[in-house]
């Protein structure tokens, strides 16, 4: 069995998804992620693969884009403003039904913002981070070990849905080191018989495009996406439970804040405070199953966030006004505390007793 | 011996993050939950770098420590930012050779050593961080004796393999200093 080791999630995401195949990264710098980058320009060369530090970021995707048509396990990383300007890349790649990851190590926004660790990209990343009707698997781990699965699971999931899928970390996971097992590498990559590999007058041309100017082709080929969309709805969703069995108070967080939220339930449930908490892992597909099982019991939902008020919209959605809905998050940079969240839970629990 | 939260924190090029490596190694390779979480933002170029480090039992929530039970301060600025944060009967450690201030706090033990000295008289100039971490050893018992020397192979990268012994030797002394 292979030994833990003591990594940091940046470079733990770079190994993983060496070892799940990914032969082409192509990316620019920037903090909090730049260890990533790194850590592929120091190893991929070493496994037969291609490292590319880009003249920017846009150029970078629309080389994920080539790779990914030529049938490569490819990916790029950045953070929140750079992960912006891949907005436009990863959205013809979602036209064009191409597979690829691109990494997220969010900070502070909007604009150049700053550089400590932020959730405040969980809009773009489920909503839209580019034009037109697509959405994108999104996956938030919340330990060094889960960025490790993470990584290979979603070059799993864009290979059989053929679509861009992400990986939303912060810069607090990115930076942090904790033990971590590292996944036996990949053997074999999957069959891409749609990739433009050159014919070699064998078969019919493979045609990689997003460009459809007949409006029927383009709903069309929109609804068929739709339809695969909600296969991944009904198949995809993860999240995690913790202590939610029996729970009044339960609390929606993910990535950094939902270990914050974790220290904050402990602490609850020490001083008779039925809280419990649900720990979306995919963000898109979001874990609404998980959350209408919740209704049935809690008396407050309490989204917790690194942002002023994002996924709570998703919570709403799912709980649909069968149990009030509440928030609280710090933004900017700043990490919520235990205590200040165990506030916000007491706050809750006075209220639940009226 | 549930959980053990600690800060560590100095001016950039003491070996802050190197220590509190050091301390999550030692956790590591006695099975226990570890997390390290540097501080990377504008404070690294304001005096204070700091990390976070947590040995548990259990699986550890926040790994940002905002209240340590062991503060380990390699200069004034970061005794000053962190002295008030240390939980009741936690401990801060100090060297006293870079921190000339170092207040009595009520309910908490404050171990002044001049490790930056002890290094340089040593003949191990730089391993002042890991005197530091020989003493919160004999002061807390936060893992084994045989632990440490273990966790210090392996945060000795392969290219300075030559400094092995010298760190060993720099925790011996911490250790020393206590009795």
């Amino acid at each position: 069995m292979a030994e833990k080791v003591l990594m940091k999630g940046n470079e733990v995401l770079a190994e993983a998804a060496l070892r799940a195949g990914c032969r082409f990264f192509f990316g620019y710098p920037i903090t909090p992620q730049t260890e990533l980058a790194a850590y592929m320009s120091k190893r991929m060369p070493k496994v037969g693969g291609t490292y590319l530090q880009a003249e920017s970021e846009v150029a970078a995707i629309n080389m994920v884009y080539g790779a990914a048509a030529a049938g490569a396990r490819v990916m790029t990383s950045s953070s929140s403003p750079g992960i912006s300007l891949k907005g436009e890349g990863v959205s013809y790649m979602a036209g064009a039904d191409l597979p690829g990851v691109i990494i997220n190590v969010q900070r502070g926004g909007p604009g150049l913002g700053g550089i400590q660790p932020s959730q405040s990209d969980y809009w773009q990343a489920t909503r839209a981070l580019g034009h037109g009707d697509f959405q994108m698997i999104v996956f938030a781990p919340s330990t060094v070990q889960e960025m490790a699965d993470c990584a290979f699971d979603a070059f799993d999931a864009a290979d059989k849905y053929r679509m861009p899928v992400m990986i939303l970390a912060d810069g607090m996971l990115g930076q942090m080191m904790e033990p971590v097992k590292l996944p036996e590498p990949r053997e074999s990559a999957p069959e891409k018989p749609w990739a433009t590999t050159g014919h070699q007058n064998k078969r019919a041309h493979n045609i990689v495009n997003s460009l459809y100017l007949q409006a029927e082709d383009l709903e069309r080929y929109n609804r068929e996406r739709f339809e695969r969309y909600d296969y991944i709805k009904e198949h995809e969703q993860r999240a995690e439970e913790y202590l939610v069995e029996d729970a009044d108070i339960v609390i929606v967080a993910f990535g950094a804040s939902a270990r914050v939220a974790r220290s904050a339930v402990m602490s609850a449930r020490e001083k008779g405070i039925k809280a419990g908490l649900i720990r979306p892992i995919t963000l898109w597909p979001f874990p609404t199953k998980t959350i209408e099982a919740a209704c049935s019991h809690a008396k407050h939902f309490l989204s917790v966030e690194m942002n002023m008020g994002q996924m709570v919209d998703d919570v709403r959605l799912a709980v649909n006004g069968r149990v009030p809905v509440h928030f609280f998050g710090r933004t900017g940079g700043v990490i919520p505390t235990p205590p200040e969240v165990l506030a916000e839970i007491e706050k809750l629990n006075g209220k639940a007793g009226e | 011996m549930a959980t053990q939260s600690m800060v560590l924190a100095g001016f950039g090029g003491q070996g802050i993050l190197f220590a509190g490596k050091l301390i999550a190694y030692a956790g590591l390779i006695e099975g226990r939950e570890v997390s390290w979480l540097p501080s990377y933002g504008p404070e690294m170029r304001g005096g204070t770098a700091n990390c976070s480090v947590t040995l548990s039992d259990e699986a550890i929530g926040s790994p940002l420590v905002v209240e340590p039970m062991v503060l380990m301060a390699l200069n004034q600025p970061s005794l000053d930012k962190f002295v008030n944060a240390v939980l009741p009967d936690g401990i801060i450690l100090a060297d006293s050779a870079m921190v000339p201030n170092i207040p009595e706090v009520d309910g908490v033990k404050v171990c002044a050593l001049p490790a930056t000295t002890m290094a340089e008289e040593a003949g191990l100039k730089g391993l002042a961080n890991v005197i530091m971490v020989g003493r919160l050893f004999a002061e807390t018992g936060f893992c084994k004796r045989e632990t440490l020397d273990a966790a210090i192979e392996k945060c000795v990268p392969p290219k300075k393999a030559a400094m092995i012994e010298k760190n060993k030797q720099a925790l011996e002394i911490g250790i020393q200093s206590a009795q």
